[in-house]
C-alpha cells in the first residue's frame, strides 16, 4: 500500500496558495522567480545542550521548523531532539520507503579517535551533520510528506515517546535488513535488469573511489596541521634575531611577520577543509554504503517475486491463488523499481552538485591562501626595495 | 674565474679568468675539498687579523627528509660546488686576502702547490687551542669591543642554527602538503571514468593537482640555495670568534709579559735595597740558611737589568703589536659587517622573491582546478 504512495511523484510537489502564511514563515524563503519548486518547510538544528541523568549524559539539539503547509497545524515548531530520536527516526522513513534514499545519518561512535565523545568539536560536526540529514529528508519529494518526519519535526517529548512505541519497531526492519542481506549472500538476483546491475556495478566503484578520497582528504588535512605548527615555530626566531641585530633588524622583522600572516592563513586554509570538504566526502562514504543497502533491498524484493514465480512454475494447483500473489508482488517490484529509479536520478544529480560545490571550495581556499600570502610578501618586498638605493638584487652572487 | 665541478672523485677545477696577467699558462687545474681547507687554514694563521671567509660544509647538515644527507649526492655536490667558488671569490675580492702569493697559486699552479704552503711553515705558527681556551678564561682586560662581538658571533650562531633547523622541517612539511595532493590525480582520473559529466572536469582537475605536486621540487630547491646563503653566515660567526680568539691570546700574552715584567723589577728592587717585601720561598731558606754574598747579588741584580730591558723592549712591541692588532682587526670586522648587512638582506628579500614565485604558481594551478571543478 505504501508503494502507491511512492508513485505519486506528481503529488509530491503540490502546495496551498490558498492557506494563509504567516509574517514570521516569510523569513528568508521564497525566490518567487527563481525557484520552480517553491520551499515551504525549513529546518534547523542548533543549540546543543548537554543533559546529565542518574543513568546517563547526553546531548539534546533544538530542532526549529517554519512551514507553511497546511498539514501543519501551525507554522513553527521548536522542540529538543536527542541522537536516539534521529536514528528511530531513519529507521522509520527505511520501513516506509525500502527502496528510496534514505540520507545518512552522523556515526554513534568516532573511530579515528581524533575527537573526544563529547568535545565541542564533535557535537559541532554532529550538530551540522544532523541538521543536514533533516534538511535532505525536508528537500526529498517523497520523504519530506512522511508522517513520521511531521511527528518528529512537531511533537514535543512526550509525544514522542509514546509515539515511539507503536508501530512494528526494530525488529521487524532487522528482519527485513537479514533477509536482504542473505539473498545477497545468496548471489545476488537471477534477473536483475541491466539498469541496476549498471546501478550496482557504478555503486562498487564509486563506493571504492570514495573511500578513498576520504583518506586523501583527511591526509590532506593532516599535513597542513603539521606545516601549520612548524610555521608557528618559524616566524619568531627571525623577530629574536633581530634583536641582536641593528641595520638589518628591520628586514628581520619584516619577515617575521609575513611568515606570522602566512601562518594564519595557512590555519584559514585548513578551518575551511575540515568545515567543507571532508564533511560531505564523509557522507557520500555513508551514502555509498546506504545505497549499496537499497540496491540489496530492490534485488530482494524482487527475489520474492522470482521465487514465487518459480514456485508456481513447478505447482499445478492452486494457480489462480498465485497468479493474485504474483500480481501484488509484480507490482510491488514495479513500484520499488521505480522508487529507485527516480530517487537515483535524484541522488546523482545532488552528488555532481554537492562535489562540485565541495571541489570548487576547496580550490577557493587555496586561492585565498596563496591570494593572502603573496600580497603580504609583495608588501614586505615593496619596503625594502624603497630603502635600497634603487640597487639591482645582484645577479653575481651564487 | 669560475668553478666546474666534474668527478665523482670530488675535484674541483678553477677555471682562471684571461684576465690575471701572470707568466703561468694554465687557466684551469683541480683542487680537492682538503685543499681548499689547507689554503683556509693557512689564511687562518697568516691572517689572523683578517675575518676569514668559511668553506661551505663537508657533510650535508640541516637536511630535510627528501634531501639525501649523502655527500655523494648530484644536488648536494652542485650546491657544494656554489659555495666553495663562493669562497674563492670572497677571498679574490678581499683587499688583504686577494695579494697573498700561495692564494695566487692556488689559483694557477697544479703540482707542488701543497709542498709550496707547507713550506711556509705556518703550521707551527698555528696558535695552540690550549692555549687560546687559557687566555680566554684569564685574560684580565681585553678590548671591549671583541668581548661585544664575541657575544654577537655567538647570538648569530645559535640563533641562525636554529632558524636553519626549522626551515628544514617547514621545507618537509610543505612537501608533504604539496605531494599529497597528487594522490587526487589517480583517484580523479579513475572515478571520472564511471561518470559521465563529471567525468571531464575529473579528469582535468587531477592532471592540474598533478602539476601542484611536482611544483615543489622545484621550489625547495630554490630555497636550499638561501639556506646556504644563511649558512655561510653561520660559519662566518666562527671565523668572528677566531678574531676575538687572537685578540685575547695577544692580550693575554701582553698581560702576561706586563706582570712577569712587574715581578722581575720588584725583584731586583729588593734585591738592591735589601728589603724583602714579598714573600719567596727563596728569601726564606736564605734567612734560614744564610745569606747571600754581595758578589752573587750583584750577579743577580744584573742578569736581572738585562731580563727587564729585554722585557721593556718586548712589552713595547706586543703592545705596538697589539695595537696595530685591534687596529686592522677592526677595520676588517667593519668591512665584514657592511657585506653581512648586505648579503643578508638581499638574501631575505630573495627570500621573498621566492615566496611570491611559490603563491603566484600555487595561484595559477588553482585557478585552472577551479575552471575544471566548475565543470564537474
Amino acid at each position: 500500500m505504501s508503494c502507491l504512495q511512492d508513485t505519486s511523484l506528481a503529488e509530491a510537489n503540490s502546495f496551498s496558495p490558498s492557506m494563509p502564511i504567516s509574517p514570521s514563515s516569510m523569513i528568508n524563503q521564497y525566490k518567487f522567480e527563481d525557484e520552480p519548486e517553491l520551499k515551504d518547510l525549513f529546518v534547523t538544528v542548533d543549540d546543543p545542550e548537554s543533559h546529565i541523568t542518574a543513568i546517563e549524559t547526553f546531548i539534546t539539539y533544538r530542532v526549529v521548523t517554519k512551514t507553511s503547509r497546511g498539514e501543519f497545524d501551525s507554522c513553527e515548531y521548536e522542540v529538543r531532539r536527542r541522537y536516539q530520536d534521529f536514528l528511530w527516526l531513519k529507521s522509520k522513513l527505511e520501513e516506509a520507503h525500502p527502496t528510496l534514499i534514505i540520507p545518512p545519518l552522523p556515526e554513534k561512535f568516532v573511530m579515528k579517535g581524533m575527537v573526544e565523545r563529547f568535545s565541542d568539536e564533535f557535537i559541532e560536526t554532529r550538530r551540522k551533520a544532523l541538521h543536514k540529514f533533516l534538511n535532505r529528508i525536508a528537500d526529498h519529494p517523497t520523504l519530506t510528506f512522511n508522517e513520521d518526519f511531521k511527528i518528529f519535526l512537531t511533537a514535543q517529548a512526550w509525544e514522542l515517546s509514546s509515539h515511539k512505541k507503536q508501530g512494528p519497531g526494530l525488529l521487524s526492519r532487522m528482519g527485513q535488513t537479514v533477509r536482504a542481506v542473505a539473498s545477497s549472500v545468496r548471489g545476488g538476483v537471477k534477473n536483475r535488469p541491466e539498469m541496476f546491475a549498471e546501478m550496482n556495478e557504478y555503486m562498487e566503484t564509486f563506493s571504492h573511489k570514495i573511500n578513498i578520497l576520504d583518506k586523501i582528504a583527511h591526509r590532506i588535512y593532516k599535513e597542513e596541521r603539521e606545516y601549520f605548527n612548524e610555521m608557528k615555530e618559524y616566524g619568531p626566531i627571525h623577530t629574536l634575531w633581530s634583536a641582536s641585530e641593528e641595520d638589518i633588524a628591520d628586514s628581520l622583522k619584516g619577515v617575521a611577520s609575513c611568515i606570522d600572516k602566512c601562518c594564519k592563513a595557512t590555519e584559514k586554509r585548513m578551518a575551511g577543509l575540515s568545515e567543507n570538504l571532508l564533511p560531505i566526502i564523509h557522507e557520500y562514504v555513508l551514502y555509498s554504503e546506504i545505497l549499496m543497502g537499497v540496491l540489496k533491498r530492490r534485488d530482494q524484493i524482487q527475489s520474492e517475486l522470482d521465487s514465487k514465480v518459480d514456485a508456481l512454475a513447478n505447482k499445478k494447483t492452486d494457480k489462480d491463488l498465485f497468479s493474485e500473489e504474483i500480481g501484488k508482488l509484480e507490482d510491488k517490484v514495479e513500484c520499488a523499481n521505480n522508487a529507485l529509479k527516480a530517487d537515483w536520478d535524484r541522488w546523482k544529480q545532488n552528488m555532481q552538485y554537492d562535489m562540485r560545490s565541495a571541489f570548487t571550495n576547496v580550490a577557493d581556499n587555496n586561492l585565498r591562501y596563496y591570494e593572502e600570502c603573496l600580497a603580504t610578501w609583495e608588501s614586505f618586498l615593496a619596503s625594502q626595495t624603497v630603502d635600497h638605493h634603487g640597487e639591482e638584487d645582484s645577479e653575481d652572487r651564487p | 674565474f669560475y668553478l666546474t665541478n666534474v668527478r665523482t672523485v670530488l675535484f674541483f677545477r678553477a677555471v682562471e679568468s684571461q684576465n690575471e696577467g701572470q707568466c703561468s699558462p694554465v687557466d684551469s687545474l683541480w683542487r680537492r675539498y682538503s685543499e681548499f681547507e689547507l689554503l683556509r687554514n693557512y689564511l687562518l694563521v697568516t691572517f689572523p687579523h683578517i675575518v676569514v671567509p668559511p668553506l661551505p660544509e663537508k657533510r650535508a647538515d640541516f637536511v630535510w627528509h627528501k634531501l639525501s644527507a649523502d655527500n655523494m649526492d648530484p644536488d648536494f655536490v652542485e650546491r657544494r660546488r656554489i659555495g666553495l667558488e663562493n669562497f674563492l671569490l670572497r677571498v679574490a675580492s678581499h683587499p688583504v686576502l686577494c695579494q697573498d702569493k700561495i692564494f695566487y697559486s692556488f689559483l694557477t699552479q697544479e703540482g707542488g702547490w701543497k709542498e709550496m704552503v707547507n713550506e711556509t711553515g705556518f703550521q707551527l705558527k698555528a696558535d695552540s687551542r690550549l692555549k687560546a681556551l687559557n687566555a680566554t678564561f684569564r685574560v684580565k682586560n681585553p678590548d671591549k669591543r671583541f668581548t661585544e662581538l664575541k657575544h654577537y658571533s655567538d647570538e648569530l650562531q645559535s640563533v641562525i642554527s636554529h632558524l636553519l633547523r626549522v626551515r628544514a622541517r617547514v621545507a618537509d612539511r610543505l612537501y608533504g602538503v604539496y605531494k599529497v595532493h597528487g594522490n587526487y590525480g589517480r583517484v580523479f582520473s579513475e572515478w571520472s571514468a564511471i561518470e559521465k559529466e563529471m567525468g571531464d572536469g575529473l579528469q582535468s582537475a587531477g592532471h592540474h593537482m598533478d602539476v601542484y605536486a611536482a611544483s615543489i621540487d622545484d621550489i625547495l630547491e630554490e630555497e636550499e640555495h638561501y639556506a646556504d646563503q644563511l649558512k655561510e653566515y653561520l660559519f662566518y660567526a666562527e671565523a668572528l670568534r677566531a678574531v676575538c680568539r687572537k685578540h685575547e691570546l695577544m692580550q693575554y700574552d701582553l698581560e702576561m709579559a706586563a706582570q712577569d715584567l712587574t715581578s722581575k723589577k720588584q725583584q731586583c728592587e729588593e734585591l738592591a735595597t735589601g728589603t724583602v717585601r714579598t714573600f719567596s720561598l727563596k728569601g726564606m731558606t736564605s734567612k734560614l740558611f744564610g745569606q747571600e754574598t754581595p758578589e752573587q747579588r750583584e750577579a743577580k741584580i744584573k742578569v736581572l737589568e738585562e731580563q727587564i730591558q729585554e722585557g721593556e723592549e718586548q712589552l713595547k712591541s706586543k703592545n705596538l703589536e697589539g695595537r696595530d692588532f685591534v687596529k686592522s682587526a677592526w677595520a676588517d670586522i667593519e668591512r665584514f659587517k657592511e657585506q653581512k648587512n648586505h648579503d643578508l638582506k638581499e638574501a631575505l628579500i630573495s627570500y621573498a622573491v621566492m615566496q611570491i614565485s611559490m603563491c603566484k604558481k600555487g595561484i595559477q594551478v588553482w585557478t585552472n582546478a577551479k575552471e575544471c571543478f566548475s565543470k564537474m
